[in-house]
């Protein structure tokens, strides 16, 4: 059986589940455990589907290889002339592709997807009956939504999941709905995801005018064959696309949205976090590589956002209280080293970064869900403490992830992190595109959001996990460790934290460059462009010497070890606390500064929101006073006329009408006096009739 | 004596004035009727006269006409007799005056 020939099948599972389970189960109010079968079936039959169809895939046609499965033709149209001259038939297919790319995305989101359905067991058994069969509809079509963004042959398709993440992102974050503040929250994602999706949809329509075609199969070969012709539409097309990733992955401008996403349940947060959503801006970004390296331009501004992005979502992550808010400012931390790993064209390490971001950012935030579980929904830091010797093994979990996400070497980040770094400093190096100076400073920037990165990060396990508890006594009473269902995917997200990353081994620090499986693998993605090849890696290859990267790495490495110095010194031991609340004393404006997310929010409520409100409010007074005078004024004049012209009916026709009755009434009661009734006297009138008739025909002789 | 057209137009215009007076005079219906009766052969007799005279067959055949529409005209005629005698129990012909304003 070709089971890669049923990949279509892989996203069909998860939205059968969410039918029957919004269909049925919410309305009829079925038990949780009806619930449970029907969302766990269709996460892990997407799952087992998915793994043996890769399996299949890679051992039967070789991972080089490109698998398109055609379903039907999904739109079709007249014809259109492109770019190159030629007449091109309008017909998007609904197909679905099976490569390197999209396999490795297929492969964790399945994985981490079904992880967190297992996990949202244990996590929502408090809700009614109800609610929890619509938790989990929403949450099997968010994977279905995942699963046909990365599966999708074409732009088309891609944008249907594309939406589709955003529709269930809006859904789950506002799950608490009748919270106002949740409901907000969900607008706001949803929202903000649509001036990207603006982007995007017009980096479709304009793939269509200069391709003709939306297939990735068709698109990147024909564009990194002839460089020269696609360099200017790949410059706007990768700019729009790039609009789209910004607002999906939370990048500056718009990243916004993802702190508050926090307002939907903990598994949720990490749906979005690790396995689906925010990654779909970076996979689209990867998958679209040969139109970013045709446009130095996109390129930079990808690097520049990322870089920025990274830099400024840790500061912000220094001094958050709140657990979640902590980790979702490093998510976007992390996603703006991922692009950043895209804008120096290390695609292959931005997809890695999402790869190992994927496992310890969802192990973080199931931990963080198991403690706030334990601590009955609270989840302000400064209120826990000492969780450890209650909940070892949310602790141990916890603690592997933040070693990942904190860059320390065998653990999963430390590779893919890494390697973006040294590929923006051989970037820099090697003069990438003769923006040279820029991609340093980048470096520099993501090297500084590295102890950023380990320094919150440990501060948050310091202060969550040691020390002694805050919460009152009463809280600690209730401590205990989360059930099974919790714990489970807690324990293979943290193996895979710590181990996942060794499928990207540097290999060729040590001369071996075979080693490294992630870059083998996805080679096939990432086209040769032209026959001049002058692009990114050929230049930044042999940049940089051997000894200049293990320099890299080690310094990588130390700052890593810097950033957790720090946070012990501040966090820990006796004088705990005390140098963090000098320091926010002696630099109180930055402080406020960060602790208020730089009024970010404030500023767009004062500019854009104000500006909104006003130009809404300008139009209303231009609809009441303008347009409504113009049909008050209407309607005056109407009322003006229509009584001119009823006066006009009343006397003139009016008049008339009766003038005509009136003559009948007159010549009627003159003629009445003939008609006597007698018919005699009708002969009599007619024989005189006769009479005087024929006598005018005797005298004037007719 | 030769029998001319002329005596046949004086006889038949001495019926018609018969007719005449007796439909304007007379206030029994049944009379009137008969009076008119008297008034169509006058015509009829003229029509046939002039026939004769001047060789034409169309006036006799017009005469047949008048004779049938003279038939169904006191089949009617009858009809409204018998009506007003229901109605009124006379057949006096000024006693139908029931459209009289």
């Amino acid at each position: 059986m070709k089971f890669y020939d049923l990949i279509w099948l892989v996203p069909i599972f998860p939205v059968l589940g969410a039918l029957i389970n919004g269909l049925v189960s919410n309305r009829l109010g079925l038990k949780k455990s009806v619930t449970n079968v029907v969302a766990i079936s269709g996460s892990g039959l997407a799952w087992l589907l998915g793994w043996v169809a890769i399996g299949q895939w890679a051992f039967e046609l070789g991972t080089h290889t490109t698998h398109v499965v055609n379903l039907f033709s999904w739109i079709q149209g007249g014809s259109l002339r492109i770019l190159d001259g030629t007449l091109a038939e309008i017909n998007i297919a609904a197909s679905f592709q099976l490569d390197s790319v999209s396999a490795l995305m297929v492969f964790f989101v399945t994985l981490v997807g079904f992880l967190i359905h297992v996990y949202s067991i244990g996590y929502m058994h408090d809700e009614s009956d109800r609610a929890y069969a619509r938790y989990f509809s929403y949450l099997n079509l968010f994977m279905f939504s995942m699963l046909v963004l990365v599966l999708g042959s074409n732009l088309a398709v891609m944008f249907v999941g594309w939406e589709g993440v955003g529709l269930c992102s809006y859904l789950l974050i506002g799950f608490y709905f009748e919270k106002d503040w949740c409901a907000a929250a969900g607008m706001k994602a949803f929202i903000f995801n649509r001036i990207g999706d603006w982007g995007f949809l017009l980096a479709i329509f304009a793939t269509f005018m200069v391709f003709g075609t939306l297939e990735f199969t068709q698109i990147f070969p024909v564009a990194a064959e002839h460089p020269d012709l696609y360099a200017g539409a790949a410059t706007v097309i990768g700019l729009l696309l790039f609009v789209g990733a910004i607002g999906k992955s939370a990048q500056i401008p718009l990243y916004v949205w993802l702190p508050d996403a926090m307002a939907g349940p903990t598994p949720v947060s990490a749906l979005i976090h690790a396995a689906t959503m925010v990654t779909a801006g970076v996979y689209m970004v990867v998958r679209c590589n040969v139109i970013f390296r045709l446009s130095p331009t996109a390129l930079l501004v990808v690097a520049i956002v990322g870089g920025v992005t990274a830099i400024f979502a840790a500061t912000i992550g220094l001094v958050q209280n709140d657990i979640k808010k902590v980790l979702a400012y490093s998510t976007v931390s992390q996603l703006g080293y991922m692009f950043l790993g895209a804008g120096v064209g290390a695609f292959v390490a931005a997809i890695f970064h999402v790869l190992t971001h994927a496992f310890f950012k969802a192990c973080l935030f199931l931990g963080s869900g198991s403690v706030i579980h334990a601590c009955s929904g609270e989840q302000d830091i400064r209120k826990m403490g000492g969780l450890k010797k209650h909940m070892p093994t949310t602790y141990w979990t916890f603690l592997a992830a933040t070693l990942a996400i904190s860059g320390i070497p065998i653990f999963a980040g430390f590779f893919s992190k890494d390697e973006i770094l040294g590929k923006a400093f051989e970037a820099g190096a090697g003069d990438l595109n003769t923006f040279g100076s820029t991609y340093y400073v980048l470096w520099f920037l993501g090297l500084a959001g590295a102890v950023l990165t380990a320094f919150y990060m440990f501060r948050l396990v310091f202060v969550t996990f040691h020390g002694e508890f805050r919460g009152g006594e009463e809280a600690e009473h209730h401590l205990h460790e989360s059930p099974p269902s919790m714990t489970m995917p807690l324990v293979v997200l943290g193996v895979l934290s710590i181990f996942g990353g060794l499928v990207g081994i540097p290999g060729k620090l040590f001369g071996h460059p075979e080693w490294n499986l992630v870059e083998r693998f996805l080679e096939p993605a990432i086209l040769p462009i032209g026959h001049a090849a002058e692009n990114a890696e050929h230049v930044s290859h042999h940049a940089v010497s051997l000894g200049l990267e293990w320099g890299l790495v080690i310094l990588s490495v130390a700052v890593a070890f810097f950033g957790i110095w720090v946070a012990h010194r501040f966090y820990m031991g006796p004088e705990a606390f005390a140098r963090p609340r000098r320091l926010a004393e002696r630099f109180s404006f930055a402080y406020r500064l960060l602790l208020n997310k730089y009024w970010v929010d404030e500023i767009y409520a004062a500019t854009v929101i104000a500006g909104t409100i006003k130009l809404s409010r300008f139009l209303w007074e231009f609809d009441a006073r303008v347009v409504d005078g113009v049909v008050n004024g209407t309607a005056l004049t109407t009322v003006g006329s229509s009584f001119i012209s009823g006066i006009f009916d009343l006397k003139v026709v009016d008049g008339a009408v009766n003038l005509v009755a009136k003559s009948y009434d007159v010549a009627s009661r003159e003629f009445r006096r003939l008609q006597v009734g007698y018919a005699e006297g009708y002969a009599m009138v007619m024989v005189f009739g006769a009479a005087i008739l024929l006598g005018v025909f005797y005298l004037v002789k007719l | 004596m030769i029998i001319t057209a002329t005596h046949y137009v004086a006889l038949s215009l001495i019926l018609f004035c018969l007719g005449l007076v007796g439909v304007m005079v007379r206030r029994n219906f049944i009379t009137v009727l008969m009076s008119l009766e008297l008034m169509f052969n006058a015509v009829n007799l003229n029509l046939i006269a002039f026939s004769y005279r001047l060789d034409d067959l169309a006036g006799q055949v017009l005469a047949i006409f008048v004779i049938t529409v003279a038939a169904a005209e006191v089949a009617i005629g009858l009809g409204l007799i018998i009506a007003l005698v229901r109605l009124k129990d006379t057949v006096a012909l000024d006693e139908a005056d029931v459209m009289r304003s």
